[in-house]
């Protein structure tokens, strides 16, 4: 199975690289991508350059141009579809069904993934990417249990790519619209969730309080540790009792199923976090290459512990293994 | 030692107390050399930091008698050593000394530190998004700057600077907690 690893700057890249990654996925410095935050991403040149550094090693760069266009705006992503190409990407990772149109008719040789911005979900859903605009492979949403997984690796008709690590979403990727509520902004067609802009910290009676526009979305005691200021993960009250809602601040790490992913047949095993630091990068890509160094030779995977750089400092399996509450 | 399981520990008190007295103005001509070494050699931090190089950041290391200004404004970039924090400024982002270093070298990841609360951050958050962004991309290395601008004292000085890096990098386990 690949190792799809993140990188949010050049520097990222090269760190990711040394750790052993397979390919390593990012974005341009716009819109485009889904991780639009500020002093992150690459320019034009910052991407030829990472290709070639990559190449060299043998590693493959995949560029996320996973947001969705704006109506008549189509110029920036169109550009940025041309621009990957050129640069030598090895796939260019889209959601968008008419950038999906444009990409597979003006650069038909160019090697293309659904984003898990599309929320591809279901065989016939992929199976229509597939039919429509050839692409190689689909991201699978975060919802999905190991069984499901196998069941639409085996019928949709392309590799299947699943994420083992990193900040969970579990919404309609590419149609949550809580932040855009809350902001004005949008994720799915700006590329930033809970854009920084927006975000403020400060501290009432001794709680360090988070707030995304006018929202209040937690408040954390004293050494209580926090989370990223997005709306499905706030704690709110209701009918009077705290508690959060939507989601629990925790992290997908999904070491421990990794057997189970490679029996079901899956391609390649992401790390999310673009946004993240060398020091991240450094340690996840790191842990889940021995992990798969293990797996490939037979031995039992030693989960290193990885929770001290995880939201809330908690992991979860999340819905690969689905139980109740 | 890796990133996932450093803990972050305050600097030793006794050393605290006895830079407690210390005036800060020997401190500053080290501090403006720094920055404009370090504006000199990382030139893509600025366009990292975009129009956010205009604001001013206070950086306080919760475990030292003193904090910092810092506006990195590429053309008359600024670091200076203040007792308090100035009121008005941007951004003020505050934490142990050895996380803050850890940070600015890049073997701390920022969001890691936030939600371990060992960070804490108030203010222009794009404008802490982007100089965490910047910094980390720049691969920054404090030893090898400050080595290189104190010429043949810059020897004993890494010595001594990172035995106290390594001090403030102990973990939980070595210590036994």
């Amino acid at each position: 199975m690949e190792l799809v690893c993140p990188a949010g700057t050049p520097a990222a890249l090269k760190v990711a690289v040394d750790a052993g990654a397979g390919a390593v996925y990012c974005g341009f410095n716009d819109e485009t991508n889904a991780r639009n935050f500020p002093g992150l991403n690459f320019s034009r040149e910052e991407l030829i350059a990472g290709i070639a550094l990559a190449h060299r090693r043998g590693v493959k760069v995949l560029v996320a141009i996973n947001t969705f266009p704006r109506a008549g705006g189509m110029g920036l992503w169109r550009s940025a579809v041309d621009d990957a190409t050129r640069a030598g990407a090895d796939a260019l990772i889209l959601a968008d069904v008419g950038l999906l149109d444009y990409a597979a008719n003006k650069h038909p040789k160019q090697r293309l993934h659904v984003s898990v911005q599309a929320a591809a979900a279901n065989a016939d859903s992929i199976r229509f990417y597939v039919e429509n605009f050839g692409v190689h492979r689909v991201v699978l949403p975060r919802v999905l249990s190991v069984p499901e997984i196998a069941a639409v690796t085996k019928e949709c008709g392309c590799e299947t790519e699943v994420f083992v690590f990193g900040g969970l979403c579990v919404m309609a990727e590419g149609r949550c619209s809580l932040s855009s509520y809350a902001t004005g902004c949008s994720p799915n067609m700006q590329g930033a969730c809970s854009p920084a802009s927006h975000v403020n910290y400060r501290q009432e009676r001794g709680k360090m309080v988070s707030r995304l526009g006018e929202f209040t979305i937690n408040s954390f005691a004293k050494g209580e540790p926090a989370a990223y200021p997005t709306l499905c993960k706030g704690r709110f009250a209701t009918n009077g009792a705290l508690g959060y809602i939507f989601e629990d601040p925790t992290s997908l790490d999904a070491a421990a199923m990794l057997p189970g992913l490679k029996e079901a047949g899956v391609s390649a095993l992401k790390i999310e976090g673009r946004q993240r630091g060398r020091a991240y990068i450094e340690a996840v890509v790191h842990a889940f290459r021995q992990a798969l160094k293990a797996l490939d030779a037979g031995r039992p995977i030693e989960t290193a512990s990885l929770s001290a750089l995880t939201e809330g400092q908690t992991t979860t399996v999340g819905a690969y293994r689905k139980t109740w509450r | 030692m890796s990133a996932s399981d450093l803990s972050i520990l305050p600097a030793p008190p006794l050393l605290i107390l006895a830079m407690r007295p210390l005036p800060l103005a020997p401190l500053q001509p080290l501090l403006s050399f720094l920055i404009a070494s370090i504006v000199r050699r990382h030139r893509g931090l600025f366009v990292r930091l975009g129009a956010h190089a205009g604001k001013t950041f206070g950086i306080h290391p919760t475990d030292l008698p003193f904090a910092f200004e810092l506006a990195p404004k590429p053309d008359r970039p600024r670091l200076v050593a203040v007792r308090t924090l100035s009121k008005g400024l941007d951004v003020r982002i505050s934490g142990p000394l050895g996380a803050l270093l850890g940070l600015v070298n890049g073997e701390l990841d920022g969001d890691a530190l936030f939600f371990s609360r060992d960070l804490r951050v108030e203010g222009d958050f794009e404008a802490v998004v982007a100089l965490r962004n910047a910094v980390d991309d720049a691969q920054i290395n404090l030893v090898d700057e400050i080595r290189s601008l104190l010429g043949p004292l810059g020897g004993p000085f890494e010595i001594v600077f990172r035995m106290a890096l390594e001090r403030l990098r102990e973990t939980h386990e070595e210590r036994g907690v």
